[in-house]
């Protein structure tokens, strides 16, 4: 404190000095007045100072009467120099006079400048250097993007890239330069002329031009006049149809529904009789409107509605009524129709269609021939139904475009017609079935018991068996474990290439190494076989003990877990149990009130077990040996003769086990050959097939299509160096300027760059 | 030749309501034998043909075949389709004799490759005894060879023009050649030559102006016509080992630093623009010659990195399948393809978008890879190795050289297409996909693989038994990136 103080007297004391027209009356500053010793030794000091001043050596040696941190260079005593000399100390002592009012006004507006702030430090200053000029390099980049784009996307690129310049001049230009010499060509281009008639693409002359384009006055009226009048119409119409909207009467709405159904109703039999493909049409749009509806909630008696009427039905009989008749809908909708299974194909590719999603695998479905390709697949028509209803597609391949193009045309349309008649049949088929199911309920009931009674001999036959073999019986913990094993690990990106330290050289070495890859896929069955079978045996034992019961599939499919009491349970938790089940059971019976699972079930296994019998093969030829006619049949001689019995076939897998189907038309050597997960860029197995199954060979395709389908993504030309893209190629402008210019033209940087040279030239 | 696509059409029928050709009488007048008038109410069909159908135009032509293109009549399309696609892809094992030539002549390993931009035949090549050769591909023969450096020769590239090219060494000079060999009693020496202060480690030519970079201590640019550096720039204190221009935008630059770190620049602003630091050290990078923003970078933790250089701080792609350090790569001119050489005696060429290799070349003789170029027609690809050879391959190893006739050429197409359609087969699959290995990489392969299971299962362990969230999933992609400088 005491310092600065003094600092500010000295400096207050050489301005004195400085400024000779001060008054010298001028009163000492309050900072000089509390400060009396110090005051008293620097006042001494400036004397002798002064004095000196006077004297011969002017420049004689500080002395050092005092400790001082600051020691000088130079001679002069540096007191105070860490002051900063604040612009209020210099107009403080100003202040009184008015004399000086112009320097005062001066001072005081230098004071009310601002400085400016300290520069960045140089790291900072680069930084942001670096960050405009990346942002716009990228900008500059961007434009890239669409090309990169294309590029990518493109269909075939064709390199070198840069194009010659097209030499074709438009037919104008040609003809202008030409002239007729001969008489003959200056006959012709007389007539031409005379007609004016084009030369080029507009075949017509501008007469013939303009008399296509004129229309009679006539003809232009009465198309006005037919305008006017739809337009008239057509607000009639909306008019009548807002009218109707704002009626609220509901049994006019009632009257005017009723009314339409019954409309409709007879049109479609008037339809039926005029034209029946139509009928039929309609009879699946119907079809179709009621399945609509019956996916809805709109009768499941969760609505608002619904609710509200079932607590007023109680009361209120009008309620009662609506309920009931809503009730009645519903069942009518929900009732399930008889679907009969068109042919085992169907079945059998939808179930393998979890697994396997491939198109390789479905054809395989037909045919147990060790190629998987042997028979084509036949439901084709039926797959493209599905393949439109599909989800998302992937652009159809270009093979489908052309055959339609090269002119199919025609077997598709006898296809169409082909398949319309299908599916009359079909219908027809449809409602004699029905018919049958509707006659005869007794008739199922029968071949049910047949079924069971079956069961129940193959049941006792297993139990002796296994009474005879008594092997170690297996834990079913084993069997989970084999599962777990069974699941492949976790993979991570499979390697594009496959690699191991001995060469393949040979075709037939090829040919193994194709093999070796099938190796584990015919394990695998394998195990998963066994897995069934140890399975299968505490089934087994299960029913060998109950074999003097009547097993009915009934009860083994909708047996309850035996409930094991013990006496520390207290017993109304059982009760409670036990309301829980009966709940359950109430609420599977309401699930299932309208089908029989179970009798389906039952009906679908024997139907497939019956599909996939081998056949007879029969070979009578009626009419060879014998007489033929419209109702004569071979006899029974002759067909016992000539009827090949087909082989018994292996047993079923499923044969014990009653709740079960297992499908047995999968492949095992066509499998090694199939496409087991769907492939990376294919989000349905659909798209990945219909790739797979349009042809691209020139055996199946014309010659232009065989060429576009098979041309390369990628044409280079040999000897022919290809230079990296340039921005004309793909018709953007380059700079004119070369790089080199625009950087020696850049001031600043330049500037800073020569500095940087000088200083390494220094270095 | 005319070639009509000739549909199912069957030889057309006639009906004539005459009498047949042969059958006419020469003089009904005279009428005494041949048949009566009375025949010529017979209606008899033939057959007949237009011998436009059937004729060829000239010897040369090929006979007309008439098709019919009825689907019942081609039964079983995708079987058959299938089998032709696994022999094609069983051939294309059989023909992969991807190895063409070597070029041996140099009497140190080759250090530095670089290809001539107006001709395809000639190559030049730097070793490390400062040796320069410029070889004559067609004849397999080294045409010309020069003295250049003491020392190492460290980088070569040629002008854009092709009528010079430049070299740089470990004795810090940078030296200009002129391409064409000194007349007759002529000395062999350089158009010009700096002598820097520091030793340049690489060096690579402006595309279109009469500019050249170098670097070592910092990037410098130079202008042919001076002595000094236009500019020079720098970003941190370490040795850059290269730096490469970019081929469309050419005023940008790029270059790696052994402290892991790749640093772009922009010459016309004369500042560098970003920096990203890896994991480990870039060895080079190579640009995409038909994408301007990426470019890919060979590391020395066995991966490349393709990066968009607008995104550094996730590369596009991680490639993966070296067994060693990658110190070269190099694009093929058509931009989807790349070619790496790395320390594990193998050269791998990978497909852009994809993370695994679809090629590994490799010999017996041939040790570490040092330098890799891909020819500029696309077809070839060249690389120098530790012991001293250059080593020509094709880029696709069955691919049949010479001129091929049409039918040849569509046939190979057919393959083609016919491999990409089943190459989801497991048959097919597996052929394509199998290479023989040496030993040492095979073995490398299953340890690394070995080593990266365990590590996986390792971090899947701590994430097991530790706090959810607090060992968070990182992508492979985004793992190696230790961060980006601005």
């Amino acid at each position: 404190m005491h310092a600065t103080k003094a600092a500010k007297g000295l400096l207050a004391l050489s301005q004195q000095e400085e400024l000779v027209d001060l008054p010298t009356n001028y009163p000492l500053s309050a900072s000089e007045d509390e400060g009396d010793g110090d005051g008293e030794r620097k006042h001494q000091k400036l004397l002798e100072a002064i004095g000196s001043l006077s004297g011969k050596n002017r420049w004689k040696s500080a002395e050092r009467s005092e400790a001082s941190l600051k020691v000088s260079e130079f001679n002069v005593s540096s007191e105070g120099s860490g002051e900063k000399l604040a612009l209020s100390d210099l107009l403080e002592p100003v202040k009184p006079s008015s004399s000086l009012t112009a320097v005062k006004k001066q001072l005081s507006r230098v004071k009310s400048k601002k400085t400016l702030d300290l520069p960045l430090n140089k790291g900072e200053v680069e930084r942001i250097h670096r960050e405009v000029a990346f942002s716009k390099t990228s900008q500059i980049l961007s434009k890239w993007d669409s090309v990169v784009q294309k590029n990518r996307e493109a269909e075939q690129l064709v390199f070198p890239l840069e194009k010659e310049p097209a030499s074709f001049a438009p037919i104008e230009q040609v003809f202008l330069d030409w002239k007729a010499r001969t008489p003959l060509e200056q006959e012709v281009f007389n007539l031409l002329h005379k007609n004016k008639q084009p030369v080029t693409d507009p075949l017509l002359t501008p007469v013939e031009k303009a008399s296509l384009r004129a229309m009679s006055l006539e003809e232009a009226k009465i198309r006005r006049a037919e305008l006017q009048r739809a337009r008239a119409l057509q607000s009639y119409y909306e008019a009548r149809a807002r009218r109707m909207k704002k009626i609220k009467s509901k049994k006019y709405h009632k009257i005017v529904k009723k009314g339409k159904a019954k409309k409709a109703i007879k049109d479609f039999e008037q339809l039926r009789k005029v034209d029946p493909n139509a009928a039929l049409e309609e009879l699946e749009k119907i079809e179709k409107a009621r399945m609509m509806e019956r996916m809805s909630l709109k009768h499941q008696n969760s609505g608002k509605w619904a609710k509200s009427k079932a607590i007023m039905a109680k009361y209120d009989l009008e309620a009662r009524q609506a309920m009931q008749e809503q009730l009645a809908k519903n069942k009518e909708l929900t009732q399930k129709l008889q679907v009969v299974s068109e042919s085992e194909e169907e079945g059998g590719a939808e179930e393998e269609e979890a697994l396997v999603p491939d198109a390789v695998n479905e054809a395989q479905m037909n045919a147990d021939g060790p190629n998987p390709w042997m028979l084509r697949t036949c439901n084709r028509d039926a797959q493209e139904d599905e393949v439109q209803a599909g989800s998302n597609e992937l652009p159809e391949p270009v093979a489908h475009e052309f055959s339609e193009n090269e002119g199919n045309e025609k077997p598709e349309a006898e296809e169409d017609v082909l398949m319309k008649e299908f599916e009359e049949r079909r219908s027809l088929r449809k409602r004699s079935k029905l018919n049958q199911d509707a006659k005869p309920v007794g008739g199922q009931d029968s071949a049910t018991k047949e079924v069971l009674s079956e069961l129940k001999a193959l049941s006792q036959k297993l139990s002796k068996d296994n009474r005879l073999s008594k092997k170690p019986k297996e834990s079913p913990a084993k069997t989970v474990l084999l599962v777990q094993e069974e699941e492949p690990a976790p993979e991570e990106e499979e390697p594009l290439l496959l690699q191991r330290p001995e060469r393949v050289q040979t075709l037939e070495e090829l040919e193994e190494l194709g093999k070796e890859d099938c190796l584990p896929n015919k394990e695998l069955p394998g195990a998963a076989v066994e897995g069934e079978q140890v399975r299968r045996k505490p089934q087994e034992e299960l029913k060998g003990k109950k074999k003097e019961q009547m097993i009915s599939l009934q009860k083994l499919l909708t047996t309850r877990t035996p409930s094991v009491t013990s006496v520390a349970v207290p017993t109304t938790v059982e009760e409670q149990e036990d309301e829980v089940e009966r709940d359950q059971k109430q609420m599977i019976k309401e699930a299932f009130a309208g089908d029989d699972v179970i009798k389906e079930f039952l009906k679908e296994k024997r139907e497939t077990i019956q599909a996939n019998k081998p056949k007879d093969l029969d070979l009578t030829l009626p009419g060879w040996g014998e007489w033929g006619g419209m109702d004569l049949k071979p006899s029974a001689k002759k067909r016992r003769r000539f009827l090949i019995k087909a082989p018994e076939g292996p047993p079923r897998k499923d044969r014990n086990l009653p709740n079960v189907i297992i499908n047995e038309k999968r492949n095992i050597h066509a499998a090694a050959h199939q496409v087991r997960v769907l492939p990376y860029p294919f989000t349905h197995h659909q798209q990945f097939e219909r790739t797979i199954q349009n042809p691209i060979g020139s055996t199946w395709n014309t010659q232009r299509a065989f060429q576009k389908l098979t041309a390369p993504k990628v044409v280079t030309k040999a000897g022919h160096i290809i230079k990296p893209i340039k921005a004309e190629d793909v018709g953007y402008q380059s700079s004119p300027r070369s790089d080199l210019s625009v950087m020696q033209s850049n001031p600043k940087r330049r500037s800073k760059h020569q500095k940087q040279l000088k200083k390494s030239s220094i270095d | 030749m005319r070639r009509s696509h000739v549909t199912g059409r069957g030889p057309r029928k006639a009906e004539v309501a005459c009498l047949p050709e042969g059958w006419q009488n020469p003089n009904p007048a005279r009428g005494s034998w041949g048949p009566r008038p009375r025949a010529a109410k017979m209606k008899v069909k033939m057959l007949s043909r237009n011998p436009d159908n059937y004729v060829r135009e000239t010897k040369l032509d090929i006979q007309r075949v008439p098709r019919n293109y009825d689907p019942t009549l081609h039964p079983f399309e995708v079987p058959r389709e299938y089998v032709r696609a696994l022999n094609a892809t069983k051939l294309e094992r059989v023909f992969a004799k991807p190895f063409l030539a070597s070029l041996d002549g140099h009497r140190d390993g080759v250090n530095c490759l670089a290809k001539h931009p107006k001709s395809l035949t000639t190559v030049l090549s730097g070793a490390c005894d400062g040796e320069v050769k410029i070889w004559n591909l067609t004849r397999r023969k080294c045409v010309r060879t020069i003295q250049a450096h003491e020392g190492f020769v460290r980088g070569i590239c040629a002008r854009f023009c092709g009528t010079s090219f430049f070299t740089v060494g470990d004795d810090k000079t940078v030296k200009q050649w002129k391409m064409d060999g000194p007349g007759c009693g002529e000395e062999e020496e350089p158009l010009q030559t700096i002598l820097g202060k520091t030793v340049y480690t690489g060096i690579d030519h402006h595309w279109k102006d009469p500019v050249f970079a170098t670097c070592g201590q910092q990037v410098d640019i130079w202008d042919e016509q001076r002595t000094s550096p236009v500019c020079s720039m720098n970003w941190g204190f370490d040795s850059i080992c290269s730096v490469k221009f970019n081929p469309i935008e050419t005023f940008i630059l790029g270059s790696c630093a052994s402290d892991r770190n790749i640093v772009l620049y922009d010459m016309r602003q004369a500042t560098p623009l970003k920096k990203v630091i890896l994991d480990m050290r870039t060895n080079t990078i190579c640009w995409n010659p038909m994408e301007a923003f990426h470019f890919t970078a060979a590391n020395e933790d066995y991966n490349l990195y393709t990066f968009d250089m607008r995104a550094l701080d996730m590369p596009v792609q991680v490639h993966m399948d070296h067994v060693s350090a990658v110190l070269d790569v190099d694009y093929s001119p058509t931009g989807k393809e790349f070619v790496s050489a790395s320390f594990d005696k193998s050269i791998r060429i990978f497909p852009v978008e994809r993370s695994r290799s679809r090629e590994v070349y490799h010999t017996k003789r041939m040790q570490h890879v040092i330098c890799v170029k891909w020819t500029s027609d696309s077809k070839y690809i060249m690389c120098g190795s530790d012991e001293m050879n250059i080593r020509l391959w094709k880029a696709n190893a069955s691919e049949k050289l010479g001129v091929l006739s049409s039918r040849e050429k569509a046939a190979n197409d057919y393959n083609q297409k016919l491999k990409e359609k089943f190459q989801y087969h497991p048959h097919v699959k597996r052929i394509a996909r199998h290479r023989h290995l040496p030993k040492s990489i095979y073995s490398q392969i299953q340890e690394q693989r070995i080593m990266r299971e365990s590590r996986r299962r390792k971090e899947m362990n701590r994430r097991k038994h530790s706090k959810p969230g607090s060992v968070p999933v990182v992508s492979e992609r985004k793992k190696h990136v230790v961060a980006v400088v601005k």
